[in-house]
């Protein structure tokens, strides 16, 4: 026996190291006919990675400190070494780590990746999302900009909505009457430790649960049904490794082409991946005209100012934001369709999911603008962004409320019975 | 607004047009002739700086000793460019009180240590060529990028004083006049440059906040520059790698 062997043999008899790298990577058969859009996992997995490599020698300069914080961000931009790299990195990553995982999501509606038996996978995919909303809020407020403040600013007054108990709550969240240093201070240990240490752990549970159940793939066949009555291995699966981890390095080195043009050519992406004014220092005297969130969290903005306020209160609006987040988890029930993949389904079903995707896009673009961007409508009170905004919110509603019928009605087709390459 | 409109709106914003997103006020800004490689406008600007703006304005992030990235010496920027203080490493700080400045002009005068990535170098531009004199304003002055700035014209000794005047319609269009006749900016008393002079200092101003803003940012694209090459290198390997696992799959 080589040294090398006795070495694993050492551990295996300790811990199970052999037996996990066959359970999920050179014994986890995966469909062999992954396309495209299953990329987006194992980049969003890379992500995490750069956010937390990066985010580690950011803490190291970094001050939370309402009177130092902007300060020790051009710091880092100017004296630490390499310190401008880290923090592009940084920034840059936040939004990739939304368009990777936009896309990631956008590819389990394809393809019907929720659906059963993969419903906790989703859930647990919805509660990665989740997190990381709250990790890109507490994060942006810490280079102390005037963005950063009055985001904050904006978001935490949504909870001083609330009925009865409002006023009190958002006191509690910013430690103060006003977004301050103790708002600071507490933003920055849930960006730098409480945030991500669920996220791993979510992260773990989400690829668990996958690898429990096996994985979906463009035709939404399950392929543990036919195995080889010998080996008793999928037919139509492969091992991860090597043939998916050397797939996945093309994906990678491709995302990181995109990742470097960003990093070193256009770090502010024309003022959506950093903001112009978030150059300024946060001034809590001077509210800046335009209050805008970054790109990936505008098409819930959309739909905030949609709402009219009742009875003198922005509650609803909360919650009709709060409400399109969370009809997210209720996919694999709304969903009554056979077929599983795009391939498959019908004609209404296809209709609706490209109409969601452009409902989806337009709110984002009405979100990153001010509500009285279009113009008035005809010669009424009101502003055609906001009758838009309202247009597009009852789509988006409806999408996920009309699914059990469009969904059961729809002319399918019948799903093969191997995957067909 | 009809369809056409939005629409048109919707595509110029989905290619990523900077100019869209720090469009505030709807002032039409002039482009700044700058070239961030020409380290001859960044000196220029640089002098114009410490001898014009940093007596108000501080840039307390940048330290004078990376103005050695624009190719000077220690001794130069000592001998040229430093009166406030002996330490190369010293951080660009005024004397100025802030307290009292903002009592003086309304506001503090704002650090401009990344004055160019917040305003954008076309802003500045105009926004340094467009005061004119306004005897309701305290200071006497105004300015069309800036309406009511507290600022006064640090540089009116080089651009001279300019008025704003209404423009001269020709004969006939003057019936139309429902709307405000537009103006311009003519010159009222000379400074010690022309016009074009002035323009080509402004520039060099602007290039120079435009390097302080972010002195690494030659460097970034240099780096950036290789990156891609080693990735382009690294995309064929793992292509190749890809392609000689995958020959045996069917």
């Amino acid at each position: 026996m080589s040294k090398t062997a006795a070495l694993v043999q050492w551990i295996d008899e300790r811990f199970p190291l052999t037996s996990m790298w066959k359970q999920h990577l050179s014994e986890y058969y995966a469909p062999k006919n992954f396309n495209f859009w299953y990329y987006f996992g194992s980049l969003a997995l890379m992500v995490l990675v750069i956010q937390i490599l990066s985010g580690i020698f950011l803490t190291m300069h970094y001050k939370p400190d309402a009177a130092l914080a902007f300060g020790s961000v051009e710091y880092i931009m100017r004296d630490v070494p390499w310190g401008w790299l880290v923090r592009y990195i940084h920034s840059t990553g936040a939004s990739m780590f939304f368009i990777v995982v936009y896309l990631h999501m956008f590819r389990g509606l394809l393809y019907g990746s929720y659906r059963k038996p993969r419903e906790l996978i989703w859930i647990f995919g919805m509660l990665i999302y989740l997190c990381l909303m709250a990790e890109a809020f507490f994060g942006y407020l810490l280079p102390w900009g005037q963005m950063s403040y009055w985001g904050a600013q904006v978001i935490v007054n949504l909870f001083a909505a609330v009925p009865f108990v409002g006023e009190d709550l958002s006191v509690w969240i910013r430690g103060d009457y006003v977004v301050s240093d103790a708002t600071l201070n507490r933003f920055f240990a849930f960006h730098v430790i409480a945030i991500p240490l669920v996220l791993i752990g979510l992260v773990a549970a989400h690829i668990l649960a996958l690898h429990e159940v096996g994985s979906n793939n463009p035709d939404g066949v399950e392929i543990k049904k036919k195995k080889d009555p010998k080996t008793g291995i999928p037919l139509d699966g492969i091992p991860f490794h090597p043939y998916y981890t050397v797939k996945d390095i093309v994906g990678v080195v491709v995302f990181l082409m995109v990742f470097t043009i960003v990093v070193f050519f256009l770090p502010e992406v024309g003022g959506y991946f950093l903001e112009y004014n978030n150059f300024i220092p946060a001034d809590p005297m001077k509210t800046p005209p335009h209050i805008a969130p970054v790109w990936y969290f505008t098409p819930y903005y959309a739909m905030l100012r949609a709402v009219p306020a009742m009875f003198g209160s922005q509650f609803p609006g909360v919650i009709v934001m709060g409400a399109a987040v969370v009809i997210f988890f209720m996919l694999p029930w709304l969903d009554r369709g056979k077929a599983k993949s795009i391939r498959y389904r019908g004609p209404l079903f296809k209709g609706w999911l490209w109409t969601f995707v452009v409902t989806f896009v337009i709110l984002g673009w009405l979100g990153v603008n001010p509500t009285d961007f279009l113009g008035k409508v005809g010669s009424s009170d009101l502003e055609m962004a906001t009758l838009l905004a309202r247009i597009f919110t009852t789509i988006y509603f409806l999408f996920f409320l009309l699914m059990p019928w469009y969904t059961a009605i729809d002319r399918e087709q019948p799903e093969p019975e191997r995957v067909t390459g | 607004m009809n369809l056409m409109h939005i629409l048109k709106r919707f595509f110029v914003l989905a290619a990523f047009v900077p100019a869209l997103a720090v469009a505030s006020d709807h002032a039409v800004l002039d482009q700044a002739p700058i070239k961030l490689n020409d380290v001859a406008s960044i000196q220029n600007g640089a002098r114009v700086f410490v001898n014009y703006c940093l007596n108000c304005h501080a840039a307390s992030h940048m330290r004078y000793n990376r103005l050695m990235d624009l190719g000077l010496t220690e001794q130069q920027i000592k001998d040229n460019l430093m009166f406030t203080t002996e330490k190369i490493g010293d951080h660009m700080k005024v004397a100025m009180n802030g307290k009292e400045a903002a009592k003086w002009f309304g506001a503090q005068p704002p650090d401009l240590s990344v004055i160019a990535r917040s305003r954008g170098a076309d802003w500045l531009y105009t926004y340094l060529r467009t005061f004119y004199r306004d005897d309701t304003r305290t200071t006497g002055w105004n300015n069309l990028a800036f309406p009511n700035v507290g600022m006064p014209h640090a540089l009116a000794e080089l651009q001279g004083e300019q008025v704003l005047e209404e423009e001269k319609k020709p004969e006939g269009e003057a019936a139309h006049g429902a709307h405000e006749a537009p103006k311009k900016l003519v010159i009222a008393i000379p400074g010690s440059m022309t016009a074009a002079q002035y323009d080509a200092t402004v520039a060099d101003l602007v290039n120079y906040l435009v390097f302080m803003g972010e002195p690494a940012r030659g460097k970034r694209v240099q780096i950036g520059i290789l990156t891609l090459l080693f990735l382009a290198v690294l995309f064929v390997f793992a292509y190749a790698l890809k392609k000689e696992y995958w020959k045996d799959v069917h």
